[in-house]
């Protein structure tokens, strides 16, 4: 006995927008090649409801310095490589990277404050090691943000470069970098998504285009607030589709920072015997974390685990794999 | 999709006869539209009718219990395609399989193993919910052999898969009394194994490979009388069990499709080509539609992400995870070591407790009751004041842990330093930080070197 199915369709009014990172030799940057992100038409990886022109974008976080506190698991992996800036942007790339983020540390490894001079010239380091585009970000301090993010915005003018971190209190410096100097800016706000829509509209406001903004709706890992931020993203989604234009930016969102710092991937002892092994488990957290955001409508996805970036990798090339 | 007693009352008889026990038709009306009475007392509705309001009170996607004297689990009854729309109900069972092949003696080991493993996490228990035994051997008494030593080694629910119905009536008969879920029926076996699933009484998976021969075989198993259905779209990787899944959900809920309104259930192992990775794939049917997602071996490393994504997704947006309000010890603390307070709310009590750990700094956590509500909330609403922190220094006995008598407050809520200095007093009230971030920076300046 035929039955038909006829499989409910959605009918969007929106979508997500194009926005595009880095600026190649002929763009007026230095870069290889450029990362598009956004521009989808429907529901994440629902082919049949709509276009997705482009995949999410997986990143690798490398910081201006060795790090002193991440788990001895990343010190493993990365190695020597963390020594160097420049060295660790080239093992992001050997990785796989599609582009790269470059935290800035509240001090040097001598201790010092980090300075304007030295944010400079890690950045250009990196940007001479490897062709990817870059996003950098301040340590999160309001000042110090401010203080290290618009040297920098100076010293790669025309890249394109992702900057941030644009938060409500502190937006307008950064912003008025990114416009004078070619780049793009984020704008992170916590788990809301009328906070979220107002910052994009107040960076609008100063004059910033549309196609220069990327929406951090904040990330919770596994364990540690997760469903906040996917239901959040989910609604950003949502609301984007249906027409919303200040919700429709790309979003970008950071499984690595948030689940390195969890125990459960951060530390192999002192943990109850349930948890399993420790390298599989780390791992399984910042990539089931990330998975789950990129179901959720991520667009860029910050990692920091090489595994974790392959096995997302992995994924998204199959979710991008469909027959009509 | 549930009719209104307006709506119910125009499709009864209307004739106030009284012989279902109420006075008249609209109060029994009235009482089916509550669920407080069964149209059987009405012996002039119509088939019609009948048909009718059985088809508009059934839920969109039917609740399917496997299990029987052991454990139960539940599956269906989902009403949203989002969880921020309502919330998601009955967290998807995760199912260890298990191969008959590999011998009773070995499987009842295994199943031991998996069936003991229990994980905490915020206060709840969290561990596998039953076994999927295979009959990988093709021969009924082997798949018997298997399925009796899972019952013995655990009583949780369990799915019975195989193909052949003769092989499948051998292991059902072994595991009497579990009403395992019978995996599966497909276009050439389905008759066969209908007589098996009425004879005990157990639901029954319906394969196929596309939605059209899914449904049409769920409809032919309905009239041959098993109601107690879950779906096999015989899902392929990532791309294409998202769409499969999507769309059954979207067809149950929004169209209201009943060939299709019951839970699923996936193999994601069995789709894995070299290509997909079964827990990331896993991870997406937690997410995205599955019911009974059976995994291929026990392991706590990829168990303990999973059951604690699937607690996190599943958690009743409206009612966000509270953290049990008491004293925390965080990296070992002693006497000398800093007391901070701060709120009930598990994001709350989570950053808190993240920053503090990964300071390295030994601590006392003192998490009041504030009825799960954050900081500045519970602030706003009078449920985190001076007399709750003092109540809760009072009843976790902190006078004792600590030899110091000095507080951190959380800096969102300086204000109350005074008001809790009088409810404490002899108490020295700190001011802490208001973002858990710039915890260990205070502690290192503020306790480090002024206190300690």
């Amino acid at each position: 006995m035929p039955i038909t199915v006829e499989i409910p369709k959605e009918k969007w009014a929106g979508s997500v927008r194009v926005v595009t990172l880095g600026a190649t030799r002929a763009e007026g940057g230095t870069r290889a090649k450029t990362i598009t992100v956004g521009g989808d038409a429907t529901l994440p990886f629902l082919h049949f409801d709509g276009a997705i022109p482009n995949r999410p974008a997986l990143a690798i976080e490398i910081k201006d310095r060795k790090p002193d506190d991440w788990s001895p698991l990343l010190y493993e992996t990365w190695g020597e490589a963390m020594q160097d800036p420049a060295d660790w942007a080239r093992a992001a790339e050997a990785a796989g990277a599609d582009l790269l983020v470059l935290t800035l540390s509240l001090t040097q490894a001598n201790g010092k404050p980090n300075a304007p001079d030295n944010a400079r010239a890690v950045v250009r380091q990196v940007l001479q090691a490897t062709g990817l585009p870059l996003a950098v970000f301040g340590p999160g301090q309001a000042e110090k943000d401010n203080e290290l993010i618009v040297p920098v915005a100076e010293e790669a003018k025309g890249e394109r470069l992702l900057i941030g971190v644009c938060e409500d209190k502190n937006y307008r410096t950064i912003v008025a970098a990114a416009m004078a100097n070619d780049h793009l800016v984020s704008s992170k706000t916590p788990m809301d998504v009328n906070l979220a829509k107002q910052l994009v509209i107040l960076i609008h406001d100063m004059g910033m285009p549309m196609e220069r903004i990327i929406m951090d709706p904040t990330t919770g890992s596994l364990a540690y607030g997760i469903e906040y931020g996917y239901s959040v993203m989910e609604r950003l989604r949502l609301a984007a589709l249906q027409g919303d234009s200040m919700t429709q930016q790309p979003m970008l969102v950071t499984p690595g920072e948030e689940t390195w710092k969890a125990k459960e991937s951060k530390v192999g002892e002192g943990v109850p015997e349930s948890w399993g092994d420790w390298k599989r488990r780390a791992v399984n957290w910042e990539t089931l974390t990330a998975s789950s955001l990129i179901h959720a409508g991520a667009g860029v996805v910050v990692l920091r685990h090489p595994e974790s970036l392959k096995r997302a990798q992995r994924m998204v090339d199959g979710l991008m794999r469909h027959t009509e | 999709m549930a009719l209104s007693g307006l709506q119910i009352y125009k499709l009864l008889p209307q004739t106030n006869c009284k012989e279902c026990g109420y006075p008249t038709c609209l109060a029994f009306a009235m009482k089916l539209a509550a669920k407080q009475a069964d149209l059987a007392a009405c012996p002039y509705v119509t088939e019609a009718a009948k048909l009718q309001l059985e088809a508009a009170s059934a839920p969109p996607i039917r609740l399917v219990t496997v299990g029987g004297d052991g454990a139960r689990l539940e599956a269906g009854n989902e009403t949203v395609m989002f969880r921020h729309e309502k919330t998601f109900y009955h967290r998807p069972g995760l199912f260890i399989h298990m191969r008959d092949a590999d011998g009773a003696e070995a499987i009842k080991a295994a199943v031991a193993v998996a069936d003991g493993y229990i994980v905490d996490y915020v206060g709840i228990k969290l561990g596998v919910d039953g076994f999927a035994v295979e009959a990988a051997s093709g021969d009924g008494v082997t798949f018997a052999a298997a399925v009796a030593a899972t019952r013995a080694a655990s009583q949780k629910p369990l799915i019975l898969v195989a193909p052949d119905p003769a092989v499948m009536a051998q292991g059902v008969e072994a595991a009497s009394g579990a009403r395992p879920l019978l995996c599966a029926a497909d276009e050439s076996n389905w008759q066969k194994m209908v007589e098996i699933a009425k004879a005990a009484n157990a639901p029954l998976a319906v394969r196929a490979d596309t939605l059209e021969k899914l449904a049409a075989l769920v409809e032919e198993i309905k009239k041959a009388g098993v109601e107690d259905l879950v779906l096999d779209p015989s899902v392929q990787g990532y791309a294409d069990s998202l769409t499969s899944l999507t769309q059954i959900r979207r067809l149950a809920i929004k169209k209201n499709f009943r060939a299709l309104g019951y839970p699923v259930v996936t193999f994601p192992r069995r789709t894995a080509n070299g290509e997909v990775d079964e827990t990331v794939l896993a991870a997406e049917h937690i997410a995205k539609y599955a019911g009974f997602i059976v995994l291929e071996s026990f392991d706590p490393a990829t168990l303990y992400p999973l059951l604690v994504l699937r607690q996190n997704l599943y958690t009743d947006p409206q009612k966000p995870i509270q953290v049990q309000p008491g004293l925390y010890e965080i990296n070992a603390p002693d006497g000398h070591a800093p007391l901070m307070v701060t709120t009930n709310f598990s994001i709350t009590y989570f950053a808190v407790n993240n920053e503090v750990e990964g300071s390295g700094w030994p601590a006392w956590l003192l998490v009041a009751d504030a009825e799960g509500m954050s900081v500045l909330t519970a602030w706003a609403a009078g449920k985190f004041d001076a007399e709750r922190i003092a109540k809760a220094v009072r009843s976790t006995d902190a006078e004792s842990k600590v030899n110091h008598r000095r507080i951190i407050l959380p800096g969102q809520v300086a204000v109350l330093s005074g008001e809790l200095e009088e409810s404490l007093p002899g108490w020295e009230i700190m001011v802490g930080p208001k973002e858990a971030v710039d915890i260990p920076g205070y502690l290192k300046v503020m306790w480090g070197e002024k206190v300690g």
